[in-house]
């Protein structure tokens, strides 16, 4: 029987008062490409933590790969080994280009897992050649755009080659080219061998790089399906605040409104 | 409107340029490092030990004439480094000029000697002794000055940290450095957002108190901000494998032109300091 890569079992996490996830359980198996789907603050970045074990449950439970993954006992050469296999890209691309410049950055996580220097060296220019951000080398991150800033990101986890890699609104921010792009650069690093788990409240997004999806709302998993059954479930997008009325006129005097979303796809 | 009211929105409008001048000024740095030039060729290392004994013995020397070599020094490198005078007399010469007269002023009529001259209407007497000692300190340093802008203009800042370890600074040194430096201007771009933010919203004028009282909160707003973004960075580095000691690369390679440039500094500084004794 195959073993899942991550189970949730009632997990419940709160910041102070706030509550961000509720009893949530969730079984993600290897190979899945799963979107959490959810408005702002419904706790898919808090659970994407979680499973990078970079926040614990304060109830409940989370295993990978069925060994407890807690806080005592991520320490050491067990947490060198999860590291190798779990990657976190995080929303804000600013908290994760924290070096001073691109080529420093992408070898960075092959650095602390104690990779050969001249290996580093070698994979740092084919990832930037991959992701054709080779021209950015010596960059400093304030000084790219936020779709380069995202790309690098990117490659700054990638480089380490996850079995499982966890993406925190990739596209948000981005302008329609670079959303492309990314789209694209998830599209082909998602394929094969790899788990990848997206968080995002991008509907455009869901159909290009996920298999099943699960909706969020104030903690919970409320709904799952494939992203066909999702999206055509409009009562279901509008009542998670994924898709909004839009008021409009169809004749002069007729104003009537019905779910809407942004976005458009070729 | 008060007169307080005037100053403080001064400071604001005051603090807002300084912020965008230090991007602007951090943005032209790095354009410049990348040119094609004397120092931007050498190894990040070589020009700290190169250039660290020229600034060291042109704030020491006694002698004028080996001063003013050494500058002369300094502008024939900046000229090969691609370094418009320009911006090296706005940015160095007249600041460090201004800063050093204001201090040796008092030296030209205190200093005992022979007067040489009087100053019209006041009728301070200016000595040779008290001339020759701010022509020292001004020129002293003017050229370590421009010594030292060479070298930070010419090397992209993170190279100059890195290089630093040439020094035996620690590595975890050397990294909070470096992203102190990748922060500052994050926060300088939070900070300047937020007054435009705010600027763009008020209608009139806020007198001196409400000014303050405005200026306070956003710093206050900045500083959770900034303690936010060094948890969450702190996550991301740990995410990455980080666990507490940092390992970096060391990319620099030295050739036979860096060897030769630092044999050629290291003569021209051996030079300096045996006639300037």
């Amino acid at each position: 029987m195959t073993v899942p890569i991550f189970e949730v079992r009632d997990v419940t996490y709160s910041y102070r008062e706030v509550t961000a996830l509720d009893g949530l359980n969730l079984t993600i198996m290897p190979g899945q490409r799963i979107v959490l789907l959810g408005a702002n603050g419904s706790g898919k970045s808090t659970l994407l933590s979680m499973l990078d074990g970079l926040c614990f449950p304060e109830k409940g439970s989370v295993a990978f790969q069925g060994e407890p993954l807690a806080e005592d006992r991520l320490i050491g050469e067990v947490e060198f080994a999860f590291r190798r296999r779990v990657a976190l890209v995080f929303q804000n691309p600013d908290v994760q280009l924290f070096n001073p410049t691109v080529f420093d950055e992408v070898a960075f996580g092959p650095l602390q897992l104690h990779w050969p220097k001249e290996q580093v060296r070698l994979r740092v220019s084919e990832i930037l050649e991959q992701m054709e951000i080779g021209n950015l080398k010596d960059r400093s991150p304030h000084h790219l755009s936020t779709g380069e800033k995202k790309r690098v990101a990117l490659a700054s986890v990638l480089i380490l080659d996850p079995e499982v890699l966890l993406l925190d609104e990739p596209t948000a921010a981005l302008d329609p080219k670079s959303e492309s792009q990314m789209i694209d650069f998830l599209v082909s690093c998602s394929g094969g061998r790899k788990t990848v788990v997206t968080a995002t409240h991008d509907l455009d997004l869901v159909e290009d790089v996920a298999d099943y999806c699960h909706i969020f709302r104030r903690g919970r998993i409320v709904a799952a399906g494939t992203p066909t059954e999702i999206l055509n479930d409009h009562a279901l997008l509008l009542n998670t605040n994924l898709v909004h009325a839009h008021r409009h006129a169809h004749a002069p005097g007729e104003l009537h409104s019905h779910p809407h979303r942004h976005g458009h796809r070729h | 409107m008060t007169r307080a009211g005037k100053n403080s929105r001064g400071v604001v409008e005051r603090s807002l340029a300084s912020f965008v001048d230090a991007l602007e000024h951090a943005f032209y740095a790095e354009e410049l490092a990348k040119k094609n030039g004397l120092l931007q060729k050498l190894d990040p290392r070589v020009k700290i030990v190169a250039i660290l004994p020229l600034i060291v013995i042109a704030a020491l020397a006694r002698r004028l004439w080996v001063i003013a070599v050494l500058f002369a020094l300094a502008v024939a490198i900046a000229l090969l480094s691609s370094v418009p005078l320009g911006t090296l007399a706005r940015r160095v010469w007249l600041g460090v000029l201004t800063f050093t007269g204001f201090i040796s002023f008092p030296a030209l009529f205190l200093t005992p000697g022979p007067a040489i001259s009087s100053l019209p209407l006041l009728g301070w007497t200016v000595t040779a002794q008290g001339l020759r000692a701010a022509i020292y300190l001004i020129m002293r340093a003017e050229t370590a000055a421009t010594f030292s802008v060479l070298l930070v203009l010419c090397t992209p800042w993170s190279n100059v940290l890195k290089a630093l370890r040439v020094l035996r600074l620690p590595v975890v040194l050397v990294v909070v450095l470096g992203m102190t430096y990748r922060y500052i201007f994050l926060l300088l771009r939070n900070a300047h957002d937020m007054f435009t933010s705010r600027k763009s919203r008020i209608v009139g004028r806020l007198d001196g108190p409400e000014q303050r009282r405005a200026a306070t909160a956003s710093v206050g707003v900045l500083m959770s901000k900034t303690i936010q973004l060094s948890g969450d960075v702190y996550l991301a580095m740990r995410s990455r494998g980080f666990q507490g000691e940092v390992y970096v690369l060391d990319e620099f390679r030295t050739n036979w032109f860096d060897w030769a440039m630092l044999a050629l500094f290291i003569t021209v500084a051996f030079l300096a300091f045996w006639f300037g004794r």
